[in-house]
């Protein structure tokens, strides 16, 4: 059987023409206007070599910062859902009464549009929201506050939210790697005497560690494209505190700073695709092992 | 076994009171949906001294809700299944095909993944293909974004399908056409479901495709038009919840509907990868 004449690459056609035409040429477009200072106040477009980048990579520039910003919080939600999500998934992968319906409730923020979720959280998290009268009815008033709107809160807030949302997708994603640990290894140690620790320890970390790796390196790429939830709750204030790059790159755009904008978005670019290309060679290896 | 039991039923308790994080939110979003704008006037638990459905008709009407949601439908369900079907296609040549070269292509679909869209530059894009401000553009534009995960799906399952299918259909003269639309894809229907859901859902909660390339709000999907009335009304809490309710139902509807789908997608999603 002739496997070219079969599986025609006619097939790949259509899949390629959308793809490369509204993926990859608007990147490689962006790639050349990066190097230009198009904008909307003058309709040349002018080549300035690596000025943008020179910008964006200078110690103290605002842009810089949004790198530092979103470096933090991709860090704190990186840790923060990894974590929840693994010990959400451990107690819902032992036998308790309703987990289904736990999982399915767990699970619900991820299915709903950031954006909605940003809006959502403004009001919960605004000075007279349910979050501060929550505070306010279990005794701790005194740590009621506008959130979002003070410097020294708003990206925890934002953090927060975020992993408010994707705890259940976390858990989701480290359930299928429990599920796929044999349970005659637990049987075997408990026999042995090996306590819970032990056993967490020895056997379900170690068995768990692709997922984890996953897991990880997905929560990294989410984090680092961060947009619609930042972009809701606080749209990068007080001040540039929680300005993450997407809500940078949207600001240059709607300045009129064009070039400058799909600079810093081929900077976001750059970044995930050398992981996703990491995480492809890993993974590829992992199989042939 | 009593102490066990016992044991049981406060970790559920535990595990419930956790689920109250998400739930609480939600709850309070309903319950402000249905107060007086006074009331409303912050989200709280309180329960509204009456029920005013008439929220909902006021909010439709402010907000120009239902020619959002057909918008929505139209870009969602049009976008997943175009998606759908260039995915299904080059994912099963992808798969039985492993030439270098289509090792190639599966790594350069994979990039998308992950890396984001620029979109500053789609905008250009678009202007030279003609597709700024069009349902096409938006449809054309949703669609590619979902690619890269639906042939990520595919190609996995293809590799369960047996290859004597194929030999046995093109033994009996079947082009390749029919052979794959004839008898491969009727049996990739699990994945095909799970990638409609996922793609339409991704869609319909695109928010910086119409942010970017949609000015007309003619054209805005429901998200869009959600961010615009908030924009416009940010004192009115109980139109903004009403609005906001109406434009997750659906998708709320789809997820339990297809909840098996969509967690199992997700997981064979990432954890094969």
């Amino acid at each position: 059987m002739n496997a070219r004449k079969v599986y025609s690459p006619a097939f790949l056609v259509p899949m390629l023409i959308l793809y490369t035409a509204l993926f990859i040429v608007p990147t490689l477009v962006g790639f050349g206007y990066s190097f230009t200072n198009w904008n909307s106040m003058s309709d040349v477009v002018k080549w300035v070599g690596l000025k943008n980048y020179r910008e964006i990579f200078s110690p103290g520039s605002n842009y810089a910062q949004s790198l530092i910003t979103t470096f933090w919080f991709t860090l704190s939600t990186v840790i923060f859902k990894g974590a929840l999500g693994l010990a959400l998934a451990l107690m819902l992968h032992e036998n308790i009464k309703s987990k289904d319906a736990l999982r399915g409730v767990f699970f619900l923020p991820n299915t709903l549009s950031p954006l909605i979720i940003g809006i959502l959280f403004a009001s919960i998290l605004a000075p007279k929201g349910v979050f501060n009268d929550f505070l306010r009815f279990i005794g701790l008033g005194w740590l009621a506050k506008g959130w979002l709107t003070r410097p020294d809160t708003a990206l925890g807030a934002v953090v927060s939210v975020e992993c408010w949302r994707m705890i259940g997708w976390n858990m989701v994603m480290l359930l299928a790697g429990l599920q796929s640990i044999p349970k005659d290894y637990f049987e075997a140690s408990s026999i042995d005497g090996a306590s819970w620790w032990g056993q967490f320890r020895h056997i379900t970390l170690p068995c768990l560690a692709p997922s984890l790796t996953i897991v990880t390196v997905l929560n990294t790429i989410h984090g680092i494209k961060s947009f619609d939830i930042v972009f809701a709750l606080t749209g990068g204030g007080p001040g540039a505190v929680t300005e993450v790059i997407n809500v940078l790159v949207f600001r240059e755009f709607s300045m009129g700073r064009y070039g400058m904008s799909t600079a810093l978005g081929i900077v976001l670019f750059a970044v995930t695709a050398v992981i996703a290309l990491f995480i492809k060679r890993t993974m590829s290896g992992g199989e042939e092992a | 076994m009593k102490r066990q039991r016992r044991f049981a039923l406060l970790k559920t308790a535990v595990a419930w009171l956790l689920a109250a994080i998400v739930l609480v939110p939600l709850c309070a979003l309903v319950l402000t949906s249905f107060k007086t704008k006074p009331e409303a006037a912050t989200m709280s638990l309180a329960l509204p001294r009456e029920f005013l459905f008439s929220n909902y008709l006021e909010a439709i009407q402010r907000g120009g809700l239902i020619r959002a949601f057909f918008n929505s439908v139209l870009i969602s369900t049009t976008s997943a299944v175009l998606g759908i079907v260039c995915s299904a296609m080059g994912a099963f040549v992808l798969a039985r095909h492993r030439s270098p070269i289509n090792r190639v292509i599966y790594t350069y679909v994979f990039l998308g993944l992950i890396a984001p869209l620029n979109y500053v530059a789609t905008i250009r894009v678009f202007q030279v293909l003609g597709l700024m401000n069009s349902y096409l553009g938006m449809i054309l534009l949703d669609a590619a974004l979902g690619i890269p995960f639906a042939v990520f799906v595919y190609t996995g399952f293809v590799a369960s399908v047996p290859r004597e299918l194929d030999e046995a259909a093109v033994v009996d003269g079947a082009s390749p056409a029919t052979m794959f639309f004839g008898i491969i894809f009727p049996l990739l229907k699990p994945v095909t479901v799970t990638a409609f859901v996922l793609n339409f859902m991704g869609a319909w909660n695109d928010f910086m495709s119409p942010l970017y390339l949609l000015n007309s709000s003619k054209l805005w999907p429901m998200v869009m038009s959600v961010y615009n009335f908030f924009g416009m009304h940010f004192n009115e809490w109980n139109m903004i919840s009403a609005v906001i309710v109406m434009s997750t139902l659906p998708i709320l509807i789809l997820y339990i509907a297809g909840q098996r789908y969509v967690v199992s997608g997700m997981t064979s999603g990432a954890v094969k990868l």
